[in-house]
């Protein structure tokens, strides 16, 4: 279904980091190597050549990480409404700009999160998408960030979310700049239940996400590469005039600066994951903490939640 | 220092006939003069009232931003008693953007925390213009588990274009220590009231502004970005930031609209920066009164409310069919 609304392969190129060949053939993002398509995609879109790793679908994420056929997705009907009524001057607003970028990407959202397993380990995953919206944080994705940690706390699974975002999403305004709150609290009711949450960090990881859930994980990894930080090299550029460094905010910056624990290769990821899980998994009683109980019933159908946002 | 903003003007010219009229009156106190003056004193405040009640979103920025509006220090001296300013994130530095410290309001200790941008050139280059670096987010993080330690309630002022966004800000982790602050503050077991009382931009303005209670002064802004920022991201091109004003719906009133706030605190007629000490004791009460009541609460229904509070907050609708819930397997 997804697939039928996906633009012709070519045009997808620039932005995913890999240029379409028509059929049998890719070329590498990076070092433009012409890459036999097969090889390519089983080597999880990592180029044999260089090393580069391409962006990823969440079903591309999916296989990755979790076992073969475990993962359930939830709530995937979530969508997105227009609850400022965001209408820019002279620019797209905010519910054509949803449109568009449903038909272009054949998605509804730029989130996905349900349950699975990694190496037979339970664990709740939530996958964030460039490829609408350019992953950014709105309220949809905010909710479903909520609820994966809601359900690492009612299943007691480990949490494991994947960020790939531009930041938060301007024509929700505060909306947006809320889900910020309300997911960094969500962490802390995953901790105060004492159950794990693994951060991956891809490329790119910005703004809003970078300043919220995606930095709070008991374990940072980072993708090889992955440009990583708070304010984007342009806006920083823009505001300070200073020229960035080559390889500033990349994913071995920010190890070099303390700021992730590991760089893994997408190949490694899922055995260091395993492994870290665990470690971890000592601590199984819960704790008292009053916001580890605090998941609202959801799944039903229903429009949320500002009042007066409707 | 006088500073008027360009809608301010047919007001400012009214205050300028009626200075000239009582500097002749003083001179000369005649029935004339004194029934002139009486009259510009009406027109001035009427014309002042209209205006300010129909600022757009752009004024309103204008005036969020005004020079003369009282900032954090100007409420750490004027609403608290026993202020002491603390320095220091106890790792690199001292940022002098975000300014805290214990300090009294009426009586009882709480813990001040807020940004401040200065007035003057030298002192506003000093305070990166009211954009903490990381140092200053984890010297505030210090500050709120201090808090919590001795039992003193958080108050917090927003008062920033957002979180600086320089290569070195990068290379100590903006992104990190804005997070952790929203972390801390989402679980703090304090009462935390917060309050924008001016510019309260973007993750910058929300890693000191997560709490129990959320307040807006009047004519101050809360917004995901700057219009700027929003502009150059929506038009890629900051110069339609009053475009992006419009947009983002960042004023107090539509805020409180769409339940995104808790309560706005009216300024004085002309905006805070026409009354400054008027503004600061409304404050002073506004502030006292909100943990007063949130003293009340008991700790674990304190922390569980702030949770719901934030976990409500989001606009989205589910297509049929639902998904089994989530909890059940």
């Amino acid at each position: 279904m997804r697939n039928l609304f996906r633009r012709a392969l070519p045009k997808v190129a620039g932005d995913a980091g890999q240029e379409a060949v028509p059929d049998l053939w890719v070329r590498c993002g990076r070092c433009r190597e012409m890459l036999y398509a097969r090889e390519w995609a089983e080597a999880s879109k990592v180029c044999p050549k260089c090393g580069f790793h391409a962006r990823l679908t969440i079903s591309d994420r999916v296989a990755l990480l979790l076992d073969a056929n475990s993962w359930q997705e939830l709530d995937p009907d979530l969508r997105p409404t227009d609850p400022l009524g965001f209408a820019p001057a002279g620019r797209p607003s905010y519910a054509e700009k949803l449109a568009t970028e449903s038909l272009d990407s054949g998605q509804s959202e730029a989130a996905a999160y349900g349950r699975g397993t990694l190496d037979g380990l339970p664990v709740s995953l939530a996958i964030l998408d460039m490829g609408y919206f350019a992953g950014t944080l709105g309220s949809v994705v905010g909710e479903k960030i909520a609820r994966a940690f809601e359900l690492g706390i009612a299943e007691r699974r480990a949490v494991i979310v994947v960020s790939a975002s531009g930041g938060a999403r301007q024509q929700e305004g505060v909306v947006a700049l809320i889900q910020m709150a309300k997911t960094a609290a969500a962490v802390q009711a995953l901790g105060a239940a004492r159950l794990p949450f693994i951060s991956i960090l891809t490329d790119p990881t910005l703004g809003g996400v970078t300043a919220s859930f995606a930095t709070l994980g008991d374990c940072i990894i980072a993708e090889p590469g992955a440009v990583i930080g708070f304010a984007g090299p342009r806006i920083i550029e823009q505001t300070t005039g200073e020229k960035l460094p080559p390889g500033a905010q990349t994913a071995e910056f920010q190890l070099r600066h303390g700021m992730v624990d590991q760089v893994v290769a997408r190949r490694d990821q899922k055995a260091i994951i395993a492994r870290l899980i665990r470690l971890f998994s000592h601590a199984t009683q819960p704790a008292q903490d009053p916001t580890a109980s605090a998941s609202t019933p959801h799944g039903e159908p229903r429009v949320v939640a500002t009042a007066g946002v409707q | 220092m006088s500073v008027v903003l360009d809608f301010e003007r047919p007001a400012a010219e009214i205050r300028t006939k009626l200075d000239a009229i009582e500097k002749q009156y003083a001179a000369n106190p005649t029935p004339e003069l004194d029934a002139q003056r009486i009259d510009l004193r009406r027109d001035f405040a009427n014309r002042t009232q209209a205006i300010y009640r129909a600022l757009s979103p752009w004024q309103t920025v204008q005036v969020a931003r005004h020079p003369l509006r009282p900032q954090t220090m100007d409420y750490a001296i004027g609403m608290c008693t026993d202020f002491v300013e603390f320095h220091g994130d106890r790792v690199f530095g001292d940022d002098r953007a975000i300014v805290g410290g214990p300090a009294r309001i009426d009586g009882r200790p709480v813990m001040l925390v807020g940004q401040h941008r200065g007035r003057e050139t030298r002192e506003r280059v000093e305070r990166n213009f009211g954009s903490p670096h990381p140092e200053g987010y984890r010297k505030a993080h210090r500050l709120f588990e201090l808090a919590e330690k001795f039992g003193m309630p958080v108050v917090t002022l927003m008062d920033t274009p957002g979180a600086s966004p320089g290569l070195g800000d990068e290379e100590r982790g903006q992104g990190w220590a804005l997070a952790a602050n929203l972390a801390t503050l989402a679980t703090l077991r304090v009462p935390v009231v917060c309050v924008v009382i001016g510019e309260g931009n973007s993750g910058g303005a929300l890693a000191i502004g997560v709490g129990d209670r959320f307040l807006m002064l009047e004519h101050s802004i809360f917004s995901v970005a700057s219009p700027e920022a929003a502009a150059s991201i929506v038009w890629k091109d900051a110069k339609f930031a009053p475009q992006a004003a419009d947009a983002l719906k960042l004023t107090a009133p539509d805020l409180l609209r769409l339940n995104l706030i808790d309560r706005i605190i009216s300024e004085p007629v002309g905006g805070a920066h026409a009354d400054p000490s008027a503004m600061i004791a409304t404050l002073r009460s506004t502030v006292a009164g909100e943990i007063s009541r949130l003293e009340t609460i008991p700790t674990e229904r304190l922390v569980s409310d702030r949770y719901e509070k934030y976990r409500r907050l989001g606009s989205w609708f589910e297509m049929a069919p639902p998904a089994k819930p989530a909890g059940s397997v």
